[in-house]
C-alpha cells in the first residue's frame, strides 16, 4: 500500500495515509484494479485451464496479507479465482509476513506476530495452513531459517545466489546451518529470470522464448539435480511482461511441453520436501535476497534516508505495542511494508533504473518526506493514546472496577 | 587523442570576472578557460577596456579609449542583467564620455557592433561565438566582415529576465535577429531551448543544449560568526542567494518562510543579493511580521559568501524562470542541501537535489522542513550533492563546443573552398 503525498501540513489532522484517490500510481485502488485486469485475472484463468488439462501441473503462491485485504476490498473476483485454484488441490499457499515487512531483520517478536497474522488470514480465506515459509523479497539468512524452524515450518525458500552456493547447485535440497529439520529450497535464478526479466528482451540470445525451448533447457538438468525451483513475481505475467509479448501463451503451453519428457514432473514445495533428502548444509550468515544485482539488502537499507526511516518506524514499535489501539497498530504495521523503503533507494538513481520504474514517487526524496511526515503523525497519535491510556488507568485507580459493572 | 584541426575562436562577451554583475561573466570565464585548456586558441572581446589579464586567452576591447572609466563605474557599465532602464542616460553629460560608454544599454550594444568588423579583421579566426543579446549585433557584424560561422549562445532570454511575457520589444528583436543569423545556437538547458523554439519560432534542430559547468574548489571558509552564534542556540538557516528580481522568485521565498516558521520556529532566513525587488521583499517580510527572522546581507561574493554557505542548512532557489542557475552548484560544493525550482535548467541535470515548482509553496515548505528535521536527508543530500557536482565541469561543456565548432567549420569549408573534399570528389568521379 502506497503512502499518498502526505505533507507536513497534514500531520495531526486525522487524515488517512493510504487514501490517494487520484487514479495515479499512488492510488492503491486504481493500482489493484489495473494489475487485476492485466495480470491476476488472466493469469489465474490460464493456470486453472492448465490444471484441468494437465492434472499433474502444480503451482504455489505466496500472497501477503495486505494484498489479500486489497483483493477483498477492491477486486473480490481476484480472490475468488485464487480460491478456485487452491480448491483444485494442485496449488500450495506459502507463509510470509502479513505486511510484507522487513521485521525478520528488525524485531523477532514483531516478525512472529506478522507471520501468525498471515497464517490466520490464509486459514480464514483458503481453509489451509501453510507449512513452508518464504520471507519478504526472498530475504534469507541462517537466523531467519532458525526462526522459521522454531515456528514449526518444514521448509523455507531462498535465492540461489552464486555467492552463497559457490560450486554447489540450486537443484538440490539443503539444510540451513543451525537447524535440525527445516529444509531449504533455492531459486534457480537463471531459468527463473529467463522468464521474469528476459522474456521480451529482443537483444537476448534466448529471444524469442517459447515453451518448448524452455522445456528443453529444463530437461538438460535431468540427471544432475532433483528440483528446479522457478520463483518469480506473479506480476511477470501480464504486468512486467505485457500480454503482447506472448507471455500468457508461454504459460499456457509450458505444462504440456515440460511433461513431454517422461522424466519431468511438477511438484509443490512441500512435495519436494517430502520427496528429497538434503544434499548438504548451506551456511548463510549474511542476508541474501532476490533484489537487484547485489542480491542483498541494499535495495531497502543502503542510504541514510532508508536507515532513518527504518530506525524511526521500529523505534516507534517499542511503545506502540503496549497501546490498546488496534487502528494505530494496524497503521504502524502497514508502514513496515518493504516497498516504502525500496522507493527511497538512491543506488542507481542517476541511471534511472528498475527502482525508478517501480516507484510511484518523483524521487527517493519525495518518498522519504511523505513517509517521515506520516511518522510524525504516528508519534502524535501515539502520545495522545498514551495520555488517554494513563488517564483511564488513573480513573480505575480512583474508582476500582467491580464485577457487577463488568 | 589529438584533434587534427582545432578551431580558432573569436568570442564576444559583455563582462568578465571580476568585472561582472552576474552569471554571464562567470560562464564566459569557465568556457574560455576550458576551451583553452583543450588547446583551442581564443580571443575574448569585451566592449570596454578594463584592466584585466588571464593566463589562458588574450583580450580585445571594442573601445580602447575608455581608460578614463573608473572602477566604480564599471559595475554599472556591465549591468546588462540588472534592469533595462533603456532611456536613462545618467552618464552622458555627467562624465562627458562617448556614447559607447555612457549611452543607454541599447546604444552601447549598437556601438559594440560598429566596432566588431575591425576586430574581426584584426584577429584571425575560424568561428565566431557570441554570448547573449548584448553581443549578438557585434557577432553578426563580425560574421559579415569575415564570413566565418556564428554561434549564438543563449544564457538567458528576455522572457527569463523579465520573469513574464511582458518583454522589451527592442531586445526581443535583437535576440531574434541573432538567432536567425546564427549558424548554430547553443542553449544552456532544455528549458532554454524550449523558450527559443516556442517564443522565437526557431527550429529545434538548430539548437544544441550544452549545460554550464562549475570549477570545483572546496569551500574552506570559516563559518560566519553571527550565524554561528544563532546555530549554537539550535537555530536553522535557510539561504537565498541571487539577484532580488522578479525572475528569482523572492516573493515565493518569503511566503514559504512563513509556512516553514509555523512548524520550525527557530529558523532564520538569510538573503544574499540585491536587485530591483529588494525594497519590495523587505516590505513583504515586515508586512508578515517576519523581520526578526530575516537577515539581509546584501550582495556577497567570494569568501564572504562562502562563510554564509558554511552556516546554511538548506539553500533554496525558487526561480520563476532560470535558464541554468549556477548558484545551487556553489551551494552543493559547500555541502549545502539544495532545493531548486523545476523551472530551472540546472534541475535537469541534478539528482541529489530537491525540486519543486516555484508556485507550489506547500511542497517547497514541506521539503525545507524535512531537511531541517531529518538528519538522514540532510546528510544524504549534502554528501551526494557534493559528489555529484564534481561531474558538472566546464571540460564537458567545452568538449561539446569543440565538436560543434568543427561541424560548422567543415560545413563552411566545403561551401567556401573549391578544393574541399566534396568538390574534389565531384571532379574525379571515376575514382
Amino acid at each position: 500500500m502506497r503512502v499518498r503525498k502526505y505533507r507536513i501540513f497534514d500531520v495531526g489532522d486525522g487524515s488517512p495515509y493510504f487514501n490517494d484517490q487520484s487514479g495515479t500510481s499512488l492510488d492503491n485502488k486504481a493500482i489493484i484494479e489495473k494489475v487485476a485486469r492485466k495480470c491476476y485475472l488472466p493469469a489465474n484463468k490460464v493456470l486453472l485451464e492448465n490444471i484441468k488439462n494437465n492434472p499433474e501441473f502444480k503451482i504455489s503462491f505466496s500472497i501477503s496479507g495486505v494484498a489479500l485485504e486489497q483483493f477483498e476490498k477492491y477486486a473480490p473476483d481476484v480472490l475468488d479465482s485464487f480460491k478456485a485454484l487452491v480448491q483444485t488441490g494442485n496449488v500450495e499457499i506459502l507463509s510470509e509476513t502479513y505486511y510484507h515487512s522487513l521485521s525478520s531483520i528488525y524485531s523477532e517478536a514483531e516478525f512472529i506476530n506478522q507471520v501468525s497474522l498471515h497464517r490466520k488470514k490464509i486459514k480464514d480465506l483458503f481453509g489451509v495452513t501453510p507449512t513452508v515459509f518464504r520471507n519478504t523479497e526472498l530475504i534469507y539468512s541462517n537466523d531467519i531459517a532458525q526462526m522459521a524452524e522454531k515456528m514449526g515450518y518444514r521448509g523455507i525458500l531462498a535465492e540461489g545466489a552464486d555467492h552463497i552456493l559457490g560450486w554447489r547447485s540450486p537443484t538440490f535440497v539443503y539444510k540451513p546451518t543451525g537447524t535440525e529439520n527445516i529444509k531449504l529450497l533455492l531459486k534457480h535464478y537463471r531459468l527463473s529470470d529467463d522468464v521474469a526479466f528476459r522474456f521480451s528482451q529482443k537483444s537476448w540470445e534466448g529471444w524469442p522464448l517459447t515453451a518448448s525451448k524452455f522445456a528443453d533447457w529444463v530437461s538438460k538438468h535431468n540427471g544432475s539435480g532433483d528440483t528446479i525451483n522457478l520463483f518469480m513475481d506473479y506480476e511477470t505475467f501480464g504486468e512486467h511482461q505485457w500480454e503482447d509479448t506472448g507471455i500468457f501463451e508461454f504459460l499456457k503451453y509450458l505444462p504440456q511441453e515440460i511433461l513431454k519428457n517422461p522424466d519431468n514432473n511438477f511438484a509443490t514445495p512441500s512435495e519436494i520436501i517430502d520427496k528429497y533428502e538434503v544434499k548438504g548444509e548451506l551456511d548463510v550468515p549474511n542476508y541474501v535476497s532476490w533484489a537487484d544485482t547485489e542480491r542483498d539488502l541494499s535495495a531497502w537499507i543502503s542510504n541514510d534516508l532508508q536507515r532513518e526511516a527504518l530506525d524511526t518506524v521500529y523505534a516507534l514499535g517499542k511503545d506502540i505495542i503496549h497501546i490498546d489501539d488496534p487502528e494505530l497498530i494496524e497503521d504502524w504495521r502497514r508502514l513496515q511494508t518493504s516497498d516504502h523503503f525500496y522507493y527511497m533507494c538512491t543506488k542507481y538513481f542517476n541511471d534511472g533504473d528498475v527502482h525508478k520504474y517501480f516507484s510511484p514517487y518523483e524521487s527517493p526524496y519525495e518518498a522519504f518526506i511523505a513517509y517521515m511526515n506520516v511518522m510524525q503523525d504516528m508519534r502524535l497519535r501515539l502520545s495522545n493514546a498514551q495520555k488517554k491510556q494513563e488517564h483511564e488507568v488513573a480513573l480505575h485507580k480512583v474508582k476500582p472496577l467491580r464485577f457487577s459493572e463488568v | 587523442m589529438s584533434n587534427p584541426k582545432l578551431p580558432n575562436v573569436l568570442m564576444f562577451g559583455w563582462e568578465f570576472p571580476p568585472f561582472n554583475s552576474g552569471g554571464l561573466g562567470v560562464a564566459c570565464e569557465g568556457i574560455s578557460k576550458a576551451l583553452s585548456a583543450s588547446g583551442v586558441p581564443l580571443t575574448f572581446v569585451l566592449p570596454f577596456k578594463i584592466p584585466i589579464t588571464v593566463p589562458w586567452c588574450k583580450f580585445a576591447f571594442a573601445n580602447e579609449s575608455s581608460e578614463s572609466v573608473e572602477e566604480s563605474q564599471i559595475s554599472t557599465l556591465f549591468a546588462g542583467y540588472q534592469s533595462h532602464s533603456l532611456d536613462t542616460n545618467v552618464y552622458t553629460s555627467k562624465y562627458g564620455l562617448p556614447v559607447s560608454i555612457s549611452g543607454s544599454l541599447i546604444e552601447r550594444v549598437r556601438a559594440y557592433a560598429l566596432r566588431a568588423p575591425a576586430i574581426a579583421r584584426k584577429h584571425p579566426h575560424s568561428v565566431i561565438h557570441a554570448h547573449d543579446w548584448l553581443t549578438y549585433p557585434a557577432g553578426i557584424a563580425a560574421k559579415e566582415a569575415s564570413g566565418r560561422p556564428l554561434v549564438a549562445h543563449v544564457h538567458a532570454t528576455e522572457f527569463d529576465r523579465s520573469g513574464s511575457d511582458n518583454v522589451n520589444k527592442e531586445i526581443y528583436n535583437i535576440e531574434l535577429e541573432g538567432f536567425r543569423r546564427a549558424d548554430k545556437i547553443v542553449a544552456v538547458s532544455e528549458w532554454t531551448k524550449n523558450k527559443v523554439v516556442s517564443k522565437y519560432g526557431i527550429k529545434p534542430e538548430k539548437i544544441k543544449v550544452i549545460y554550464n559547468g562549475i570549477e570545483f574548489n572546496n569551500n574552506g571558509a570559516i563559518i560566519e560568526q553571527n550565524l554561528k552564534k544563532l546555530k549554537q542556540n539550535g537555530a536553522k538557516i535557510v539561504l537565498f542567494v541571487g539577484r532580488i528580481t522578479m525572475q528569482k522568485g523572492p516573493d515565493y521565498f518569503v511566503t514559504m518562510a512563513e509556512k516553514v516558521l509555523a512548524h520550525e520556529p527557530n529558523t532564520f532566513f538569510v538573503v544574499s543579493g540585491s536587485g530591483d525587488m529588494e525594497g519590495e521583499m523587505i516590505r513583504q517580510v515586515a508586512g508578515r511580521g517576519l523581520s526578526n527572522k530575516f537577515i539581509f546581507c546584501g550582495f556577497l561574493r567570494g569568501d564572504e559568501l562562502n562563510r554564509v554557505y558554511k552556516a546554511a542548512d538548506i539553500f533554496v532557489m525558487p526561480s520563476v524562470s532560470e535558464p541554468f542557475g549556477l548558484v545551487p552548484l556553489e551551494a552543493m560544493i559547500s555541502e549545502v542541501p539544495v532545493l531548486v525550482s523545476k523551472e530551472s535548467g540546472v534541475s535537469e541535470i541534478l539528482s541529489s537535489a530537491l525540486k519543486s515548482h516555484f508556485w507550489d509553496i506547500d511542497d517547497m515548505s514541506d521539503k525545507v522542513i524535512s531537511v531541517l528535521r531529518h538528519r538522514g536527508l540532510q546528510n544524504h543530500l549534502s554528501v551526494n550533492g557534493k559528489e555529484e557536482v564534481k561531474a558538472i565541469h566546464w571540460k564537458k561543456a567545452s568538449d561539446s563546443l569543440i565538436s560543434l565548432y568543427n561541424s560548422l567549420d567543415n560545413a563552411f569549408s566545403m561551401f567556401l573552398l573549391p578544393s574541399s573534399p566534396a568538390v574534389a570528389r565531384t571532379q574525379v568521379p571515376y575514382l
